[in-house]
């Protein structure tokens, strides 16, 4: 009964709000049936499933809320939540920045839940482990990897006549492939929204290829190189990028939207003419919910257009304050792509860096989103269109807007990680430190 | 993984379990230990008649209260409590863990079935059965963090008017913007085996923490300094912040050892984040660093802490986090020489005041401390009870945690801290000595490999020592290095009066992704000749 229809969620609610003796009532309903199996040393280590069903109830005296948090549904508790919530709110300080809740909203409905991931059961995951550890089993490498799956629903209600459901699901799955002698290590990642189309053994397939490839590597000198980014590796940098973009922090003049003499690079070419990067709920290989965490619509929307930032993402207080349009972040992007396949951005390389995957990035220099990491699980030299041999990993230290003036080429868009990113092209990317590890 | 740094630029997000409460409720009373047997007994005798050979239950209530506020306002107050149980059997040879919130005698006895079930059914992929270490009953026992002033005790007012006058001091300061934050943990969890051990235990934690950023509008650049405080496992009392716990360091500098003055250390986070700004950048190049405690602490952590974790020397890990360069043959030969001979790192549960002191671990095993680097030697690994087998030891280290009654318990770090030198030395002693340095404090950007040979590490403030003597502030500092070749060039120690911890309150590890708290001790230490690069950028 973790997932509840709209009109089972919409019962709940109102009778949520009846109880209400609070200036403004806000009520969430969340669900969902998760599980997971994780497997290493070619053997299963865990596996687990958890049900859960929450309600969350927001009340505002004035400018004051609290909210309150329960999983118990008898009208007995239900009206206990909504006391507590008003109890808490009285005691709340001001917030000085607190917004009026948001009255009815027009949402898209968008198609973002399959019955086929709903379905997954306890054999269907160990299945899909099987599928991955076996192929390895009999190659003599080692399988460790974990799959995650998610069938639940959120739904979302206030007094002012605001009503929002939706009904999702999700499968992610991982897989590290290592030689027995733990010299080549490989990997490979998916997810979707459609269980139905998660393949675990070609998934490995590809990180044992990998893994097999990446053995006995040479060492390059750190330096500037020509990259390669598959997906797996650009999502990361990107996606910090994309988390960067709140307009309060860039009119704050703490952000890289931050522009020397105050203001924001808003409407600034700061990028390549060829980066364009949208959002789209219903956008069918990357659908999301067509509402933000707090009433919002979440519309298709351009932040980078032709290389020209064309929008940032604001707080409803920080828009209203502004004059603008409360813009919420998106949950997944799109980076525009082109046609060519990653085999084709090979072919069309004389000398480069082939990039599987980025590891432990983190952030060096928020004023100029300078990010260090690692390659790993997967690092080749290509020549003349080919690839050539594995090479030692490397640590980057750049930042993803440098990255995007150096652009060389786009290919085809994939999922990665909830965005749509195409393999890219970057000259001039760097290394500045060589890693032993596999 | 180090977890989280608080950011400058947003509202955290840190993880919340369980459902918020009103700050009351978190000081009612829960069940009493008698009650708390009753129902573990139940969970041991179900899963016994079901087949499991052994059972261990862990009735969980964990309290968490989070306050944040930005300059003048209070963003968000969590108050919130998450209590159940958790039961891990073994059945055929194979783990198995199930988890409820159904705390009476029927969800208890299902939850135990589920979990035999599900070791019966992983079983089919096994390939050798799950041993343990011995580890005899304890019966009876309570353990407590020996607090001074209960932290939900106190009222929230009196927290607010404390981030509020910190907010105040920096603006006042000059900072342009502030965060500040108070974290507060409570873990009441009773642990029961079928070895016949019943431990009810009281654990508390503390984290005080903030960002002050200076902004220069005219130059487009904007700085930060966060705070230097330490995660704790301590009552409120941390903030007392008393005179003798301050440690008087070069230039008017001060360190906290057990007490932590938020103020005082907000008042001079404006006036370096403003110093910051006009910094000079550095010139890239080897440099000796000379690294404060509470920097040295995510070193430490980073490049000793993981790479001794012998879930990850197995594989264990190798999807995620990764795996160690740190092999058993390493240890095997008594000779890898991890670091330079002044290198003696200890693993300990068991320090006062640290955020990895307990009583007993999650599996029933008493605290204790174990050398991991012995005069600069690899001797142990961290290891719990189905894992001590493969160093060949009897007895587990008594380092398993599960970060809530719903997550299934594995190995996660002790505190793994430096020993500091035996003979009497200083800061200003070290720093005289050094011709061409930097000395660093605070924790920065960081980021290692996934064996953990090659590392980054930034800080918060960075000063050039030239010819024995502090030349004023850098900026655009990180240093890289290998971790063998670090430890190795670790030249000397300041003495045990300058010994401090460092902490990480929400430390991730595993799939899916559990967190955990950690100390680091150390005193300031030198390290010769390591290679620095300039981080500075133009876009």
């Amino acid at each position: 009964m973790a997932i509840l229809t709209k009109e089972e969620a919409k019962k709940i609610i109102d009778k949520v709000l009846a109880f209400s003796k609070a200036d403004e009532i806000s009520v969430g309903l969340s669900g969902d049936r998760s599980g997971n199996i994780r497997y290493a040393r070619n053997s299963v280590s865990t596996s687990g499933e958890t049900t859960d069903l929450s309600l969350s109830v927001t009340s505002v005296f004035g400018k004051k809320s609290g909210t309150a948090t329960i999983n118990e549904f008898d009208d007995a508790s239900l009206e206990k939540t909504v006391r507590r919530a008003e109890e808490i709110a009285q005691l709340a300080p001001d917030n000085p920045e607190y917004m009026a809740m948001l009255g009815p909203q027009n949402y898209q409905e968008t198609q973002t839940f399959s019955e086929s991931t709903a379905a997954i059961n306890p054999n269907f995951r160990a299945q899909a482990a099987f599928n991955s550890i076996d192929p390895c089993v009999k190659k003599d490498l080692t399988a460790a990897g974990f799959l995650q799956d998610s069938a639940g629903f959120t739904a979302t209600g206030n007094n002012k006549g605001l009503f929002g459901y939706n009904k999702s699901t999700s499968v992610d799955f991982s897989i590290t492939v290592r030689t027995a002698d733990g010299k080549g290590s490989g990997y490979a990642t998916r997810d979707y929204n459609d269980a139905s189309k998660l393949d675990t053994k070609s998934a490995t397939e590809i990180a044992m290829q990998k893994a097999l490839a990446s053995a006995n590597t040479k060492a390059l000198e750190p330096g500037k190189y020509t990259v390669i980014l598959e997906p797996t590796a650009g999502v990361d940098l990107l996606q910090n990028m994309m988390r960067s973009m709140d307009a309060r922090n860039a009119d704050e003049g703490r952000s890289f939207l931050g522009k020397k003499g105050g203001g924001t690079r808003l409407g600034e070419k700061l990028f390549d003419e060829r980066v364009t990067i949208y959002s789209d709920p219903m956008n069918l290989e990357i659908p999301s919910s067509s509402f933000s965490g707090d009433g919002r619509p979440q519309e298709k929307v351009a932040w980078i257009e032709n290389g020209v930032v064309k929008n940032m993402y604001y707080s409803r207080f920080w828009a209203q304050k502004q004059g603008v349009k409360a813009t919420p972040p998106p949950s997944g992007f799109i980076f525009q792509g082109g046609t060519e396949s990653l085999a084709d951005l090979i072919k069309g390389t004389e000398k480069g860096i082939l990039v599987t995957r980025f590891w432990y990035i983190r952030a060096v220099d928020p004023q100029t989103l300078l990010y260090t990491g690692l390659t790993r699980d997967g690092t080749f030299y290509i020549e003349n269109g080919q690839i050539k041999y594995p090479v030692k990993n490397f640590r980057f230290n750049e930042s993803p807007v440098i990255m995007l003036n150096n652009l060389e080429a786009i290919g085809k868009p994939v999922r990665a990680s909830g965005n749509l990113i195409p393999p890219l092209k970057i000259r001039d990317f760097t290394f500045t430190s060589l890693s032993d590890a596999v | 993984m180090s977890g989280m740094g608080i950011g400058a630029l947003m509202l955290p997000s840190v993880p919340v379990i369980g459902c918020t409460v009103s700050a009351e409720h978190l000081l009612e009373p829960w069940m009493d230990a008698p009650a708390k047997k009753k129902l573990t007994e139940i969970a041991l005798n179900a899963a016994k008649s079901k087949g499991a050979t052994y059972t261990d239950v862990r009735i969980g209530r964990y309290l968490q209260q989070y306050l944040f506020t930005r300059e003048k306002q209070v963003q968000n107050i969590v108050n919130a409590e998450s209590y159940g149980i958790g039961i891990r059997v073994i059945a055929n040879g194979t783990w198995g863990f199930s988890a409820t919130s159904d705390v009476t005698p029927d969800g208890i006895a299902k939850c135990a079935a589920t979990a035999v079930e599900i070791a019966k059914a992983n079983s089919k992929f096994q390939k050798e059965p799950v041993v343990l270490a011995e580890q005899k009953g304890v019966g009876d026992k309570t353990w407590k963090t020996p607090i001074v002033k209960n932290a939900f005790e106190i009222p929230i007012r009196e927290k607010i008017d404390l981030l509020m006058n910190v907010n105040n001091k920096a603006l006042d300061g000059g900072a342009s913007f502030v965060t500040s934050n108070l974290f507060f943990v409570n873990e009441q969890k009773y642990f029961a085996s079928s070895d016949g051990s019943f431990i009810d235990q009281d654990i508390h934690r503390i984290w005080p923490t903030f960002t002050v950023t200076v902004t220069d509008k005219a130059a487009g650049k904007f700085k930060t300094r966060d705070a230097i405080s330490s995660p704790m496992g301590m009552g409120y009392e941390y903030l007392d912040g008393i005179a003798a716990e301050k440690i008087a360091g070069p230039n008017g500098l001060v360190g906290y050892r057990n007490s932590y003055d938020m103020i005082e250390d907000a008042v001079t986070a404006a006036k370096q984040a403003k110093e910051k700004i006009a910094a000079k950048t550095v010139q890239a190049g080897k440099y000796d660093l000379v690294l404060d405690p509470n920097h040295l602490g995510l070193t430490i952590h980073e490049s000793v802490g993981h790479p001794t974790e012998l879930d990850r020397v197995l594989g264990y890990e190798a999807n995620y986090a990764g795996t160690s360069f740190a092999t058993l043959d390493k240890w095997q030969s008594k000779n890898f020489a991890y670091g330079s001979k002044l290198v003696n790192i200890v693993a300990d549960k068991t320090q006062a005041q640290t955020l990895g002191a307990v009583g007993f671990d999650d599996e029933g095993v008493p605290c204790k401390e174990w050398d991991i680097i012995k005069d600069g030697i690899l001797v142990n690994y961290q290891a719990i009870r189905d894992q001590v087998k493969i160093i060949g030891e009897k007895e587990s280290h008594g380092c398993c945690y599960a970060d809530n009654w719903n997550s299934v318990q594995f190995q996660r770090m002790p505190n793994i801290s430096l020993k500091p030198a035996a003979e009497k030395r200083s800061v200003m002693d070290m720093i005289k000595g050094v011709e061409k340095g930097i000395y660093i404090i605070g924790r920065g950007s960081y980021s290692i490999d996934q064996q953990r040979y090659n590392f980054q590490f930034g800080g918060q403030v960075f000063y050039e020592i030239k010819n024995g003597e502090l030349a004023g502030m850098l900026d655009d500092v990180a240093y890289q290095s290998n971790t063998q070749e670090f430890w190795n060039s670790c030249a000397q120690l300041c003495d045990k009066d300058d010994y401090r911890t460092f902490g990480s309150f929400f430390d991730g590890k595993g799939q899916p992704g559990q967190v955990s708290a950690v100390s680091h001790g150390s005193s300031t230490t030198r390290f010769n000749g390591v290679n620095v690069i300039n981080t500075g950028r133009k876009i």
